[in-house]
């Protein structure tokens, strides 16, 4: 297989196999969650539960009270940075813009390369340093087993494949390409099966944090 | 197809030099020839004591499954006064377009050529070669692959000129109905040079002609066969829109103001960065424009498999196949094995209710 | 630019669009001072830069045009001409239907394909002689010129 061939493949083929793992294994994982539902609670309501549940789901995406955020100022920051730069690398760059249009029928205004490189630059920067963190920081090293280090990777990869192949660095632009491409089927089929579930799982989980306290009048 | 020998015996140089061509003449020849192979000009004295030295080599050029695309490319280069002198300079003893005799008479030619050459003589191929059946394609009832195997047994080097000698091109393209395979894929023991594209810039085809006169070497070629000098580069990379690449400014359809202003193709489906080849820098039609100049995307036909590339307009980060229905079906699928999933779950939960005792008092006492 | 973002189809003349233009006339500026410094000249093959529509004739448009200007004929027309710099001359090949087949910069006090070349003024002579030789009354014309003398 040459490297033109092997393009075809991951944009071909390759990409179908990761999309049924990717949707199948998100929808099953979900649906099981959801379907387990929960005794219902014979107490008297003293609140929305409702309200109180999307009002967390909101308001943990905004920088934690002082005192939090002193505790953990590096893994709030280094959090914060890397997740809006992966939003914008993936979702504001004109040839991801392409992808998502030619798949959900749906596009949008994309930022200029440089800018998004910029955020690209920033977020692989993160990254590294959180994984630095992760190794010297004795509790979280304690606490770490291989699928959080293999979650990192399969998020590294993509940010710097995609790097290398808009730079044209590090050998081939094709082969770079179809690299940049597979990274992203891995990253898509690890996906339902590991923590990078979060990215949906967050939401059933604030919600759920916020429903508890609004049920019972308490402020979340 | 001179019976006079004599010419062939004769140098480049000698043979210019009987033509009344002058040096001042051959010395912009050179120059020409220079760029034309993407050389430094400070090699131009080199190629002219090279050049002048050159024995005219016995050209075979076979014709298979092709459309005459390459040869009507290559005979525009021959227009050319500088390049035609690149033809005076070899001898092309067997061409069945172009020359007048057939059948027989032109197999003939064919076998005098490869034998008074033996080991010597260049061997041209342009088409892909069909293997389903032998009878697809034949000349004077000698089928292709008979033909490649018999004339490239004693080749001194084997030049494939455009995709279908080069990858299989367009014939090759799903569902290949006649098993149309490359050059490459039958001639195994012979380096082969491939000079591919749909079709190859004339230049480039001279250009690698002239290399084997010039050195009487093969070009650097690289990991697909192509020479350097003209594919070590993508079109991207030598394309004059590549500013507007990236700085984010593309054409959305072909008669947009971003069209207008010349901005990248990149949304319009332009293979280029993946693409190598000479258009950006060499052009075509004599160094008029190109294909990108002119406002269309590249469609990569110098890369393998262009025609099943995933269409000429779906932009290089597009998947090829439909993804979209690929993710219903599997949405529906997945919601009914989560149902099912999730049944069994409660059920499971239920079962484990059901046997749950609670523990009382007297338990704890016991 | 102004006037060129109106144009009404791709060819933006004057624009910026590879920003090759200032490379090559830096380059220019570095050769002319080698050649000024150590006598080696060199030359730049225009072709094998990349240039949008229109900026080889920024480029052509920034040198401009000088004192000297020549033509060949050979193998169709080319055209030299010496710059408003000096040292830096402007070699063009034509083929036989006038098309551009390459197109140089040469940063030398003189290019070399204007100089009569050896071989040629060998050949010359031969013809020359050849000419002489066969002319009736040849030797009379050489006699009547020595008398004169």
């Amino acid at each position: 297989m040459n490297e033109i061939e092997f393009l075809s493949w991951v944009r071909g083929p390759g990409f179908q196999i990761a999309t049924v793992i990717f949707v199948a294994g998100i929808i099953i994982r979900l649906g099981e969650t959801l379907l387990l539902g929960r005794k219902a609670n014979l107490a008297e309501a003293k609140g929305s539960a409702m309200r109180s549940g999307m009002r967390t789901i909101a308001s943990r995406m905004l920088p934690p009270d002082k005192e939090t955020f002193k505790r953990s100022t590096f893994t709030i920051t280094a959090g914060y940075i890397f997740h809006i730069g992966l939003f914008i690398t993936i979702f504001l760059f004109a040839p991801h813009v392409l992808l998502i249009k030619d798949v959900f029928g749906v596009g949008w205004p994309s930022l200029p390369s440089q800018i998004v490189d910029a955020f690209t630059v920033v977020s692989i920067i993160a990254l590294l340093a959180i994984l630095i963190h992760r190794i010297t920081d004795k509790v979280l090293r304690y606490l770490s087993g291989p699928e959080d280090y293999i979650v990192w990777f399969v998020t590294i990869a993509p940010l710097l494949t995609g790097y290398l192949t808009f730079h044209r660095l590090g050998g081939s632009p094709v082969m770079m390409l179809a690299l940049h491409i597979l990274s992203v089927e891995l990253l898509m089929v690890l996906f339902p099966f590991t923590k990078l579930m979060h990215t949906f799982t967050l939401f059933l989980a604030r919600w759920y944090n916020g429903a508890i306290s609004g049920y019972r009048g308490v402020e979340s | 197809m001179t019976k006079d020998l004599s010419p062939k015996d004769k140098t480049l140089g000698e043979a210019l030099r009987s033509q009344g061509i002058s040096r001042r003449s051959f010395l912009k020849f050179c120059a020409a020839t220079a760029s034309m192979m993407a050389l430094p000009p400070a090699m131009i004295p080199t190629i002219a004591h090279a050049l002048e030295k050159a024995k005219r080599p016995s050209v075979i050029w076979l014709s298979f499954q092709e459309c005459t695309g390459c040869t009507e490319s290559l005979t525009r280069a021959h227009a050319a006064t500088v390049e035609s002198l690149i033809f005076d300079s070899i001898s092309l003893d067997y061409h069945h377009t172009l020359q007048a005799a057939s059948g027989h008479a032109a197999e003939a030619a064919r076998e005098a050529a490869m034998q008074e050459h033996k080991g010597k003589y260049l061997l041209v191929v342009d088409g892909s070669i069909p293997l389903g059946n032998p009878g697809y394609s034949t000349i004077a009832g000698i089928s292709n692959v008979d033909m490649l195997i018999d004339t490239a047994k004693h080749a001194a080097a084997i030049i494939s000129v455009g995709s279908c000698a080069a990858f299989g091109g367009i014939p090759n393209a799903k569902p290949n109905p006649t098993g149309a395979v490359a050059v490459s894929d039958i001639i195994k023991d012979k380096k082969i040079i491939n000079v591919p594209g749909c079709p190859p810039i004339p230049v480039v085809i001279t250009g690698v002609l002239t290399h084997f006169l010039t050195f009487g070497t093969i070009p650097e070629l690289d990991h697909l066969g192509r020479p350097k000098v003209f594919y070590g580069q993508s079109i991207h990379d030598r394309c004059y829109r590549r500013p507007f690449y990236d700085k984010g400014l593309f054409a959305e359809t072909f008669d947009d103001e971003g069209a207008r202003l010349g901005w990248c193709l990149f949304k319009l489906g332009c293979k280029g960065p993946s693409t190598y080849n000479a258009c950006a820098t060499t052009k075509w039609n004599g160094g008029v424009s190109f294909p990108i100049e002119a406002g269309h995307p590249c469609i990569g036909c110098s890369e393998p498999n262009f025609w099943d590339g995933g269409g000429f307009y779906k932009a290089l980060s597009m998947p090829t196949e439909n993804i979209s229905k690929t993710a219903v079906y599997t949405a529906a699928g997945a919601v009914a094995g989560a149902a099912a999933v999730g049944i069994m779950n409660r059920y499971t939960r239920g079962k484990a209710d059901d046997t749950h005792e609670k523990a009382t008092i007297d338990d704890l006492e016991k | 630019m102004t006037e060129s973002v109106k144009s009404p189809f791709n060819i933006q003349i004057g624009d910026e669009l590879t920003w090759n233009v200032q490379p090559i006339l830096h380059e220019i500026r570095h050769a002319l001072r080698t050649l000024l410094e150590t006598g080696n000249g060199s030359i730049i093959d225009l072709r094998s830069i990349p240039l949008a529509p229109g900026e080889e004739d920024t480029i052509l448009d920034a040198l401009g045009c000088g004192e000297v200007h020549a033509k060949l004929n050979a193998l169709g027309p080319s055209e030299i001409y010496e710059t408003r710099f000096s040292g830096v001359w402007m070699v063009t090949h034509y083929n036989a239907e006038n098309d551009v087949i390459s197109r140089f910069i040469e940063i030398t006090r003189f290019p070399n394909i204007l100089e009569s070349q050896r071989e040629d003024m060998t050949t010359s002579l031969d013809a020359l002689e050849a000419l002489l030789d066969t002319t009736p009354g040849s030797d009379k014309t050489e006699t009547h010129a020595e008398t004169n003398t």
